[in-house]
């Protein structure tokens, strides 16, 4: 028995499963009976309609909603490979936040410089040493495809960049501590159709790192750029699959119906 | 009716009404013309009575029976050493408070209680604060009449101004700043420290000037705790020349402070005194209005700075 389990990970392995989540604004029960995975090193895609709680279920893998009074989360996600369920009360939201990353709808970089944003999570995490900090700085924004604008105006306030870097910059900051998954909540939506294609192309890009979630409103961009869709509506998961199996062959009639614009 | 009836009717109502338009213009601009004028007449009878007065001497000299050789040096020093007391007492007090409430404090009827509160305090006449602090540090505490008492006096007049003012430049920093440090495993401490405060600062600098700049004329409290109105020494040195270099005997030395040293002039019945009142009012003015100035100049360097 445990071996065939075995097996079937490295067949198909799992980053995380959520199983039966769901949560609550105070009486507000925002989310139901959740059930999916994350594939490992894969793009998923959260669609829906404004108000379906794809921002909610996107917000529950960082604990984000432990900042808020009055929220309250009935189930599990499990982080694979050490099978810890990152919703139990006794894992701190900050080591969970410290494993998985999260860029923002809209940019929201720190009024500081290039620099010591990319760096803040390093800091968070006590490194001091400036070449340990320059390599991670560098690295991080290498892989947002950022390096080349910004390498020789490091110092300058991040405020300057345009709101395609802004994000690009968010996205490194994310990167520079090597997260485990990297959730993006609705990444392009305050972007220009120029920007919002460099960051497509980035997350394509970066599957090859990091295990990555998307929320996204636009549903030519999650089936662009990601493996797998999860359709959800009024708090649950409508169907979960292979994002060509989703948009091509849904199982579900109302998957289709949104798919094909009747609504939505 | 005919057609250009009707319209000679409705130009007849617009020109009444618009006959309101200028009479409250008119009304308003004699209600700012009061305001105005009468601070203008004021402060340019000061500059006429106390100009000629203001002299390198004026300041250097301590007050004396003869007006011509009368000086404010004890006042000023006084008034300085009293504002670095209040400065080091009310900004970490105020700066730590007005933090809690706004990022730490559990919302609840509590909290909400201590928040009106809070607010209500900066109503509170200040020769109450002067009543307590009389009570409290000049003899509950022992810090007799002094520097020291006087200090914590004036800070706690302008806690709730720092508070509040902490509070605000804070909630105006947007939520995704504080998420985007959280989202990075960023604790609460250092949220606070590594974004909240440093974003603040310049709300929090403008709070404490504007608290300063009240804290500096203030009499009543300074009466009540018993400054003397004649001093012809200076306080012990901050500084000596042995280890540790700094002193603090300072804090309990008696003292005057500018208000007071008027106050003093104004009650003498010569001519020559008042106008020594009238010149040490002109300073005491220029520090406030310079505080002010200071204030409304970061507050625009800042909302340049930082757009959110």
């Amino acid at each position: 028995m445990q071996e065939s389990i075995d097996l079937q990970d490295t067949l198909n392995p799992y980053k995380s499963e959520v199983r039966d989540l769901s949560f609550y604004y105070g009486d507000f029960n925002a989310l139901k009976d959740i059930n999916m995975v994350l594939h490992e090193k894969k793009v998923t895609a959260l669609i829906g309609p404004s108000g379906c709680g794809k921002s909610t279920f996107l917000r529950c893998f960082n604990r984000m909603h432990d900042l808020y009074p009055g929220n309250r989360y009935v189930g599990d996600i499990i982080l694979h490979p050490d099978n810890v369920n990152i919703l139990a009360s006794d894992v701190d939201p900050i080591e969970v936040r410290m494993r998985i990353s999260m860029v923002f709808q809209k940019p929201n970089p720190f009024p500081k410089s290039i620099y010591e944003n990319v760096a803040y999570g390093l800091r968070v995490r006590g490194v001091r040493q400036r070449a340990v900090l320059d390599e991670k700085v560098e690295e991080a924004l290498r892989d947002a495809a950022l390096w080349d604008e910004v390498k020789d105006r490091l110092n300058q306030l991040a405020f300057n960049l345009s709101g395609g870097q802004q994000q690009r910059l968010c996205i490194a900051r994310a990167l520079a501590t090597d997260p485990e998954i990297l959730l993006f909540d609705e990444p392009t939506s305050a972007l220009d159709p120029i920007a919002t294609a460099s960051i497509e192309e980035l997350i394509t890009d970066l599957k090859d790192k990091v295990t990555i979630l998307i929320v996204t409103h636009n549903m030519q961009q999650a089936a662009r750029v990601s493996d797998f869709t999860a359709y959800m509506y009024l708090g649950e998961l409508i169907e979960f699959g292979v994002t060509d199996t989703i948009f091509i062959k849904p199982k579900n009639k109302q998957t289709e119906d949104y798919i094909t614009g009747r609504f939505g | 009716m005919s057609k250009s009836d009707k319209l000679t009717e409705i130009r007849a109502i617009i020109v009444r009404h618009k006959r309101w338009d200028l009479m409250f213009m008119a009304v308003g601009m004699f209600a700012l013309m009061i305001a105005v004028l009468t601070f203008t007449v004021l402060f340019a009878q000061m500059i006429i009575d106390g100009m000629p007065r203001l002299s390198w001497d004026f300041f250097t000299s301590f007050p004396s029976r003869r007006p011509g050789s009368a000086g404010i040096l004890s006042a000023w020093v006084g008034t300085s050493l009293v504002m670095l007391v209040t400065i080091a007492a009310a900004v970490p007090t105020g700066i730590g408070a007005g933090v809690y409430l706004e990022e730490y404090a559990p919302k609840n009827l509590v909290t909400e209680i201590i928040e009106v509160n809070v607010t209500n305090l900066a109503g509170v006449p200040s020769i109450i604060y002067g009543l307590l602090a009389l009570g409290l540090f000049v003899y509950q505490l022992g810090f007799g009449q002094s520097i020291l008492s006087a200090g914590l006096a004036l800070a706690l007049l302008i806690l709730p101004v720092v508070i509040v003012t902490t509070r605000e430049a804070i909630r105006a920093i947007p939520v995704a700043i504080r998420e985007g440090s959280y989202a990075l495993g960023a604790t609460k401490w250092q949220t606070v420290s590594d974004h909240l405060i440093p974003y603040a600062a310049a709300g929090i600098l403008t709070g404490i000037i504007i608290g300063l700049a009240r804290a500096i004329g203030e009499t009543a409290p300074i009466i009540t705790i018993g400054a003397m109105t004649f001093i012809a020494f200076l306080p012990p040195s901050l500084v000596q020349t042995e280890f540790p270099f700094l002193s603090f005997e300072w804090l309990t030395s008696p003292f005057t402070v500018m208000p007071i040293q008027m106050f003093n002039w104004v009650s003498r019945p010569e001519e020559a005194f008042q106008l020594n009142a009238a010149a040490a009012g002109l300073v005491l003015v220029v520090m406030t209005l310079a505080m002010n100035g200071l204030a409304i100049y970061l507050r625009y360097h800042m909302r340049k700075k930082i757009k959110w």
